[in-house]
């Protein structure tokens, strides 16, 4: 065997491997997505999302586990962004290249793999003990804490990313530099921010420890976010590990809309994305 | 001006004080702890193309960088010497945006802002003054005009500028420039982006513009810097070599290294 055919073979052995590595992790996923599809689909239904969860035995809907979730995760977005972008900013554009960045980016990434039961435990001993309750207020506060170092890593990541040219031809016709950052940073990174923003909603839209301690859930409709909120995690947990087989459906169907809002938030922003490089 | 004597260097050209608009003596730069600049005089005549030629590295665009002060965006750059505009103390100046308001300045690489042409130009002036619809319309028509923009870009002033072809982009930033009204315009090598058509026009554009404001253009290319400067300043290592009518500087150099550099010898 010469070595260009010992090389050729050694490439062939590799490129299989890679090949079924691939295989095994797609499929993993195709798995995952197929037990989704098969036993939430008979769940899916107008009900699921008109009549709130049901006693045991009788029939019913996720209405108030939505509701909840769709409030906690808005709420929790809107603090997210306003403070992930702004720390974001100030990393990239304010304190680029000094310690102190350093030392702060280090430590949002520290946060951004925190174990979510902790930021959870955290917001319970901050909001939920001192304050006498549960709410859902506390709820999107832990999810704010989770999404927030997306956000802050995504924004700073992105306005690096513009070219230096840009930041000084703004200060070039005699602009501030808050001014540049607004009207021409911000606008020239504006794609990357919305996938940050994207990015933290499709990771807070199935958190399930943080909530367990903080809004705990409720079974009744409920939109005041003063009083315990349902959400569709937290449900999913609670249906899931009941004995009854209508409560395991709807955790099924649940799973199944929290992954299809997943993938339609995904293809949304990529479609915005390519729209914004067009215009 | 007789500092250039002073220092022991060849005289470079002396104008009296009504053309002068531009004055850098002495001027030092550092990045960090690395001096880049040493001691370097510029004269810039108004309503003159002053050209700044050099090998890469030898302090052109940091020359351009120091006198609107764009540096100062940067922690650790820092100037030392005099820069003069129309006789006012630039790097003494704490209102930098007034400073770069007067003089202008365009990049290698074309810089849009990302929205809209008309935007684009209206930009600078939205700054400092509230204009009527009216105004601003002609403003902005104006500055198109003279950056020779106007004719291909009157129908489509909402469309992003990110758009436009590189040269477009170019001139855009050159009408962006000029809407505020500059004394003093700054080109850093805004030609090297571009295909040779588009180089032409920009250029045609500099040499008609030059009426109505001074520009100082960094260039790489030595047939540019003959065929539209007035004045040509030879930079190496971190030194004013040789600055002079461009004419003379070509045909004629005082200096070896100049020579050198003028028939690709080296750089």
């Amino acid at each position: 065997m010469t070595r260009a055919d010992r090389r050729k073979l050694a490439n062939g052995v590799f490129v299989a491997l890679c090949g079924i590595a691939t295989a095994i992790a797609l499929s993993l996923l195709v798995a995952i997505l197929w037990a989704l599809v098969g036993r939430g689909l008979g769940g899916m239904g107008i009900l699921l999302f008109t009549s709130d969860q049901p006693a045991p035995g009788s029939i019913g809907g996720l209405r108030n586990a939505i509701v909840g979730s769709l409030i906690m995760c808005g709420l929790g977005m809107a603090g997210a962004l306003v403070i992930g972008i702004l720390a974001g900013t100030w990393l990239a554009e304010y304190a680029s290249g000094t310690r102190t960045a350093a030392t702060v980016r280090f430590l949002n990434d520290v946060l951004l793999s925190a174990p979510s039961i902790l930021i959870g435990l955290f917001v319970y001993e901050l909001l939920v003990a001192p304050f006498g309750g549960f709410s859902g207020y506390a709820g999107a506060v832990a999810l704010a804490f989770i999404a927030t170092p997306i956000v802050v890593r995504t924004t700073e990541d992105i306005l690096l990313l513009q070219p230096a040219e840009l930041r000084e031809a703004g200060m070039a016709v005699g602009a501030g530099r808050a001014l540049v950052i607004r009207r021409i940073m911000w606008r020239a990174a504006r794609t990357g921010l919305l996938t940050g923003g994207l990015l933290g909603f499709a990771r807070i839209s199935g958190e399930t420890a943080p909530l367990l301690f903080t809004s705990l859930g409720n079974q009744f409709f409920n939109a005041d976010a003063a009083q315990p909120m349902a959400s569709l995690p937290t449900t999913i947990f609670q249906f899931a590990l009941s004995a009854y087989d209508q409560w395991q459906n709807l955790a099924w169907a649940g799973a199944l809309l929290i992954a299809v809002a997943v993938l339609i938030v995904n293809i949304v922003g990529r479609i915005l994305a390519r729209e914004s490089h067009l215009s | 001006m007789t500092a250039s004597s002073e220092h022991g260097r060849r005289p470079i050209t002396e104008p009296d004080a009504a053309t002068l608009i531009l004055e850098v003596r002495q001027l030092d730069f550092f990045y960090g702890q690395t001096q880049v600049l040493f001691g370097v005089d510029l004269a810039v005549q108004r309503g003159r193309i002053t050209a700044l030629i050099g090998p890469s590295g030898c302090g052109k665009s940091t020359l351009l960088r120091a006198i609107n002060r764009i540096y100062a965006l940067y922690p650790g750059q820092r100037a030392e010497g005099t820069i003069r505009l129309d006789g006012e103390d630039v790097l003494g100046s704490t209102d930098l945006a007034a400073v770069r308001a007067r003089i202008g300045m365009v990049f290698q690489k074309p810089t849009p802002f990302p929205m809209s042409i008309y935007d684009n130009v209206a930009f600078g002036i939205r700054l400092t003054e509230k204009k009527s619809k009216a105004d601003m319309d002609a403003i902005v028509e104006h500055a198109l005009r003279r950056a020779a923009l106007w004719d291909e870009v009157k129908d489509q002033l909402a469309r992003s500028g990110l758009r436009l072809s590189g040269g477009q982009q170019q001139r855009l930033c050159v009408a962006r420039g000029l809407a505020v009204s500059p004394q003093v315009l700054l080109l850093d090598e805004p030609a090297s982006a571009l295909d040779p058509i588009s180089t032409a026009k920009l250029e045609q554009t500099l040499f008609e513009l030059k009426q109505e404001v001074t520009i100082v253009l960094v260039t790489h290319n030595l047939q540019q810097a003959s065929r539209i400067s007035d004045h040509t300043g030879f930079l190496y290592r971190g030194q004013m070599v040789e600055f002079g009518p461009t004419d003379a500087l070509f045909s004629k150099p005082r200096s070896t290294q100049t020579r050198d550099y003028l028939t690709g010898r080296f750089g």
